[in-house]
């Protein structure tokens, strides 16, 4: 079987991607949930822990209904010094499922730009991303960020 | 006082004797003051934060963390005992241990070699009667002077807490009869089990950390989810204990159902019509060892926070960096005895904690920020006056007691 999607399932990832940077970045944060399925996972971990076993997350949504609550808070009840994020992220590594579903991993850096300073790396990390369609839509069922940044500059206030 | 001291721009006579409750900038940011405190409170006859007995499973198990600025190592022995040797090669200084967790028979240091057993103890060094009749050490060297510094350890109920100086009292009574019973209420023997870490630098004084966990006013008023779902504000049943010394205390209180109140008039973090679209995130079970207060918040100076916010468990440690910044560690934990669904409830409602904590995050950001204000005017000084100047007790939360004990303690220790 064949084990890599084809172009044209390429091409549609990647343009998930690009929305995903997209929707943190500009930001459009209300859309962010939106690229993941209703029951859809998303976890932001540090290796440390990820490689012990450790269950521990530095954000845990396990529903998109957790994943608006995270977005309102982040943009309504949590007080910060503002700052835009920059999300680079690279060509992702992918592996068909059987089921048609896509297994991608992928590279990523965020910048952080506070107002008054210079722009520094805020977190970097790996993306383990399990890709499925829902209702005709490429959508992420888990989103697993597992970050190699040791110290966290302060606070980490929006999505990776 | 050391000549240092007086000829500082930043006079440490400025602070008027008797006075607790308005703390200079200075204190926050000058480099001779800091470097006293690290001399005297943790390098000195104090009980530093260094793990959890969780952390060290098995004979040989360790774990690399820091005291002050000093590199320590706390590693299990074979008979079962705990030791905390400074990672220090006592040739070249080295700090030989570069892995954070591990398993070891001894410590090598791997510049030249030399061996130390679990217990610091040198075992032997490369060459040390030389080569061929060359060189070597000298016949007076003796292998038992130049062990690694063993730093004196107290182990209670899994926490371990070390000290530099060999006058330290006792840990029952450095923590006091007051807060030991609130130590004893989470750590009481119970079995625990390791949750994983977060790790954050926050660019402000290391004891702005200690500063916010002793004050009650800001929670109900920086964090929209103590006051909208009842968390933690002032209409609750509080209680604030501190040792005899003023240094370590206790928040502890009871949560209410939260909703419009007295206390939220005015209140602009208050939101009236918050819901959450995924109620699980606040899915809160009361435990009988609660025995009532559903968060009970401890800080053991100059060290750590010891968090019960109602299932979610951790100590918070504090490792200084200088004046200006300091690293803060949260080991999460649970218990043996949880039930696979109170574990998962535990890393849930970690969601509120940590560095993207939702009532967390901002503790750095503020602690950021005040910092950020204490430079370039060493004559500013804070104002900690909620509830007076007096140091005590109180059976509410509308306090700045906590504070003022602390900088009583403070004083009194750096003779400034
Ligand atoms: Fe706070």
């Amino acid at each position: 079987m064949n084990v890599t999607p084809d172009l044209a399932l390429r091409a549609e990832i990647q343009d998930l991607y690009a929305e995903y940077a997209s929707c943190l970045n500009e930001p459009r944060f209300e859309e962010w949930p939106e690229l993941f399925c209703k029951t859809g996972q998303y976890k932001l971990v540090p290796r440390e822990n990820h490689t012990a076993g450790l269950g521990l997350a530095t954000i845990a949504l396990s529903s998109r209904a957790m994943m608006k609550d995270r977005i309102y808070g982040a943009s309504n009840t949590l007080f910060h010094a503002p700052y835009y994020q920059r999300h680079i992220i690279s060509l992702p590594r992918l592996r068909l499922e059987e089921d048609g579903s896509v297994r991608a991993t992928t590279n990523y850096v965020v910048f952080r730009t506070k107002y008054d300073a210079m722009t520094d790396i805020l977190n970097a990390g790996v993306y383990h991303d399990h890709i499925v369609r829902e209702n005709g839509a490429l959508r992420f069922a888990e989103k697993l960020c597992v970050y190699d940044s040791e110290l966290i500059p302060n606070s980490i206030i929006y999505p990776i | 006082m050391n000549p240092a001291d007086t000829e500082s721009p930043t006079a440490p006579s400025s602070w008027p004797a008797g006075n607790f409750s308005r703390i200079p900038a200075w204190a926050y940011t000058d480099k001779d003051v800091y470097q006293k405190e690290l001399d005297r409170f943790f390098y000195g006859p104090h009980w530093s934060y260094v793990g959890l007995e969780a952390e060290i499973p098995e004979a040989g198990s360790f774990k690399r963390t820091k005291i002050g600025e000093r590199s320590v190592i706390m590693v299990r022995h074979r008979s079962g005992a705990v030791h905390v040797l400074e990672n220090r090669c006592a040739h070249r200084g080295m700090r030989f241990c570069q892995e954070r967790h591990g398993k070891a028979r001894s410590f090598t240091c791997p510049y030249h070699q030399w061996t130390y057993n679990l217990e610091g103890k040198l075992l032997g060094v490369p060459f040390r009667n030389g080569v061929k009749g060359k060189g070597g050490m000298d016949k007076d060297f003796q292998l038992e002077d130049h062990g690694l510094s063993k730093l004196k350890v107290a182990v209670r109920n899994g926490v371990v807490f070390a000290s530099f100086s060999e006058d330290v009292p006792s840990f029952e009574d450095y923590v006091g009869p007051t807060v030991l019973p609130w130590f004893d209420r989470t750590f009481d023997g119970r079995k625990l089990v390791l949750h994983g870490y977060s790790r954050q630098r926050i660019p402000g004084n290391w004891k702005l950390m200690l500063e916010n966990i002793k004050d009650p006013y800001h929670p109900g008023l920086l964090h929209t989810w103590f006051v909208t779902f009842g968390l933690w504000r002032a209409d609750q049943q509080s209680t604030l204990l501190m040792d005899d010394h003023g240094r370590h205390a206790c928040m502890i209180s009871q949560r209410n159902e939260g909703g419009k109140a007295d206390v939220t008039e005015g209140v602009t973090s208050f939101r009236e019509n918050m819901k959450l679209n995924d109620p699980s995130l606040l899915d809160i079970v009361p435990e009988p060892w609660w025995g009532g207060p559903t968060v009970c918040m401890i800080t053991l100076f100059p060290s750590v926070i010891l968090q019960q916010q109602v299932n979610c468990l951790s100590t918070r440690q504090i490792i200084p960096c200088g004046p200006d910044a300091f690293d803060f560690v949260w080991t999460h934990f649970g218990f043996e005895e949880d039930t696979p669904e109170m574990h998962e409830r535990r890393l849930r409602l970690a969601n509120l904690f940590g560095p993207g904590g939702f009532v967390s995050a901002d503790d750095g950001e503020v602690v950021e920020m005040s910092q950020d204000g204490f430079h370039h005017d060493p004559a500013f000084t804070t104002v900690c006056e909620l509830d007076g100047t007096k140091i005590g007790n109180t059976d509410h939360n509308v306090s700045e007691t906590l504070i003022r004990g602390m900088y009583r303690y403070w004083r009194e220790v750096m003779e400034l």
